[in-house]
């Protein structure tokens, strides 16, 4: 059963600007990134003092998330399980692998090995939301969204999902993208409909 | 203690806690401070780098990281043993 | 979309062979496969015990057809898709939509890290992101590119989990007649990079680990790759060898609880199990034999074990975990023990437990010991449970 799908709300953060829903509600021009996304963090006032121990992937996967779902996702009208997590990257979880691999010269870190992993970002978002529905990490050399439209369909067309938070979340020393997509069953006021061309328009238009 | 409160803050990333909110005899796990299970590890870290301790046994861990008190006595312990 | 996915060839390298005779053969006469670390180079060496490959690199090399530059992961991926291909036994690859879909937690990290020390005294930065970048999915590339697959690639890394996804995704394609054959599973090598974060977590045994016993110490660490080729109706009508088994069942889903640690309940595991009975339209008493995730850490087992009892009480299938033999495998755990539960269903064997001394005491069941034979198996369950809380059952069936 094909159904239509719609992105009911998008974040971008890149170039140390966030925009929700196509217009940017944060800017900072911090030449350190970590430093950007706890500026980001405070300015929206989120409390979840767990932030401070994520590794750079997912600080930003996570606060794309909060503003992505902040005002436009009504949690009440899903069952854990129908709630799930599609995202995708080139580097995988590099950055902290390598952050990592520098403390095992002298002695391991095990907060930032838990972090050697692509999928954590997820971990820690379903972790905030209780979403225990399907999740998927995928690597590619770019956003690759014929892939994503694809995917994410099938799972609503078989009502494996009912709700999808899907993207691309990239991070690599000091470049940093995350581009998320809120993707449901019902319209709604300002929702596009789930096509890889709109996913490609508010990447691009937001990515420069 | 108040030296092993600030190393505690800095190894486990706990940004928005200074030292005096940190009670002596406050429990660090489950209520407290929440910390978990990585944390413990990560103090197992911060035995070995500043102190030279070794903790092999991490069933011991729940006694020693009990308090910063019980952190702090288990350190003057076994640093007179190093020594 | 109802349509079977058929299973129509395996490969395995792993500690206790290099083909899968060699792993029947291990695993019908309880050989495990751990010991003392032989191949590669660590300070854990003398403490450790391991499942390594019994292979260096030159010799896999030679194995897999490529010369030896390439990292020991993209070796073992090679070597067992090829294997798994070949078994398949599909006449003509090129009129098909070929897929490959595969997993791997640590990619290229074993070039990486021999690099690594060499570049600390170079100070080109831009160098280090080359061969990294250059590793991530290419190892997929490249075996892709040796297997004649083109039509469909893609590399999953979701830890623990990752094959056993990759395995899934590639029947969701086959059932949305998008590829019509895919290899799926996936591959991880030994390196010092997870031996130390394993062991800094530690959650590692210093003796040969004991799923699933009252007082197992932790996991041992393994390598090898797995791969199994799913195929549609339509093709497996054309094969010789006609397949008699399918992949009934699967599901996904997140245990929403720790960055590494399983919530005790075990919430994500029985999500996952659950799902997949519901996919395949199956109760859990249709289970015959549940080949278990079960990687010896105080946490894993219990969870697991809580969670089992949660959805299948009163009924308990008989059970075990191959990783006594295979030692933990990580992104290509869903591969290797998908390819063993095939083997399990096709031979009517249950593999043994092995070094069961002390059943756990909050648990109702004990994982089968001693190897049964001319078992009656129709279904079989398979549990791969990743960090991030990512948990996946697969459930294979005979028709």
């Amino acid at each position: 059963m094909e159904t239509e799908n719609y992105i009911t709300a998008s974040c971008v953060i890149s170039n140390h600007i966030v925009f929700k829903n196509g217009l940017p509600v944060f800017e900072e021009n911090k030449a350190d990134q970590s430093e950007f996304l706890i500026a980001a963090y405070r300015n929206f006032g989120l409390q979840y003092p767990k932030f401070f121990k994520m590794d750079n992937l997912s600080k930003l996967g996570w606060l794309a998330n909060e503003i992505l779902l902040q005002d436009s996702f009504d949690k009440e009208k899903y069952r854990p399980e129908e709630v799930g997590i599609v995202l995708s990257n080139a580097n995988s979880s590099l950055d902290t692998d390598i952050r990592y691999y520098e403390t095992t010269k002298t002695m391991a870190s095990p907060a930032l090995f838990v972090y050697t992993l692509p999928n954590i970002v997820i971990g820690e978002m379903s972790i905030r939301h209780g979403f225990k529905g399907e999740n998927a990490f995928f690597i590619s050399e770019g956003f690759d969204v014929a892939f994503i439209e694809q995917y994410v369909n099938n799972l609503f067309n078989n009502n494996i999902l009912q709700c999808c938070i899907c993207g691309w979340v990239e991070v690599l020393e000091n470049n940093y993208n995350a581009t998320l997509f809120l993707t449901e069953k019902d319209k709604s006021v300002n929702s596009f409909n789930f096509t890889k061309e709109n996913l490609n328009k508010i990447y691009q238009l937001q990515n420069g | 203690m108040s030296d092993l409160k600030s190393q505690i803050i800095a190894q486990l990333n706990l940004q928005d806690t200074k030292p005096e909110d940190i009670g002596d005899d406050q429990p660090l796990f489950v209520d407290g401070l929440g910390l978990d299970s990585i944390d413990a590890l990560e103090l197992i870290v911060l035995l070995q780098q500043q102190y030279k301790i070794k903790l092999s046994n991490a069933e011991d861990g729940p006694k020693v990281f009990k308090t910063v008190r019980t952190m702090a006595e288990y350190i003057k312990a076994h640093q007179a043993q190093n020594a | 979309m109802n349509e079977q996915v058929f299973i129509a060839g395996k490969g395995i390298v792993s500690a206790i062979g290099n083909n899968v005779a060699e792993c029947l053969d291990a695993l019908q006469n309880e050989r495990a496969g751990m010991g003392t670390m032989h191949y590669l180079d660590s300070v854990h060496r003398q403490r450790l015990p391991v499942a390594e490959v019994k292979l260096n690199n030159d010799d896999l090399a030679k194995l897999a057809g490529l010369p030896n530059i390439k990292s020991r992961t993209a070796l073992l991926s090679l070597v067992a898709a090829k294997e798994a291909l070949a078994d398949a036994g599909i006449e003509d690859l090129k009129d098909l939509r070929t897929g490959f879909i595969s997993a791997t937690s640590v990619g290229g990290m074993d070039k990486t890290e021999n690099f690594f020390t060499e570049f600390l005294s170079d100070n080109s930065k831009g160098k280090l992101r080359d061969v990294v970048n250059h590793e991530c999915g290419s190892v997929t590339e490249l075996v892709a590119d040796a297997l004649g697959i083109k039509d469909y690639i893609t590399t999953i890394n979701t830890a623990c989990s990752s094959s056993a996804n990759a395995i899934f995704l590639g029947a969701r394609l086959i059932r949305n007649n998008i590829i019509d054959v895919v290899v799926a599973g996936g591959a991880d090598s030994m390196t010092r990079f997870t031996l130390n974060g394993f062991n800094t977590l530690m959650i590692v045994d210093e003796q040969f680990c004991q799923p699933f016993d009252e007082n197992r110490r932790g996991l041992n660490l393994g390598e090898g790759a797995g791969y199994i080729v799913l195929v549609s109706e339509r093709v497996a009508a054309t094969l010789k060898n006609k397949p008699s088994m399918v992949l009934s069942g699967y599901c996904n889903a997140n245990d929403a609880y720790h960055q590494t640690a399983s919530s005790p309940d075990g919430i994500g595991s029985y999500l996952a199990m659950s799902g997949a009975l519901k996919k395949a339209g199956l109760k859990p008493e249709d289970i015959d034999y549940i080949n278990l995730h079960g990687t010896g850490t105080q946490n894993n087992d219990i969870a697991e074990g809580t969670a089992i009892k949660r959805l299948f009480e009163p009924h308990y299938p008989k059970m075990s975990s191959t990783k006594a033999f295979t030692g933990h495998t990580l992104g290509a755990c869903g591969g290797i023990e998908a390819a063993f539960s095939i083997l399990a269903l096709q031979h009517g064997i249950i593999f043994p437990n092995l070094r069961l001394q002390t059943p756990m005491v909050d648990l109702p069941f004990v994982p089968e010991r001693e190897l049964v034979r001319n078992a009656e198996l129709k279904h079989v369950l398979s549990n791969s449970f990743g960090f991030g809380g990512n948990c996946s059952s697969l459930i294979f069936s005979k028709l």
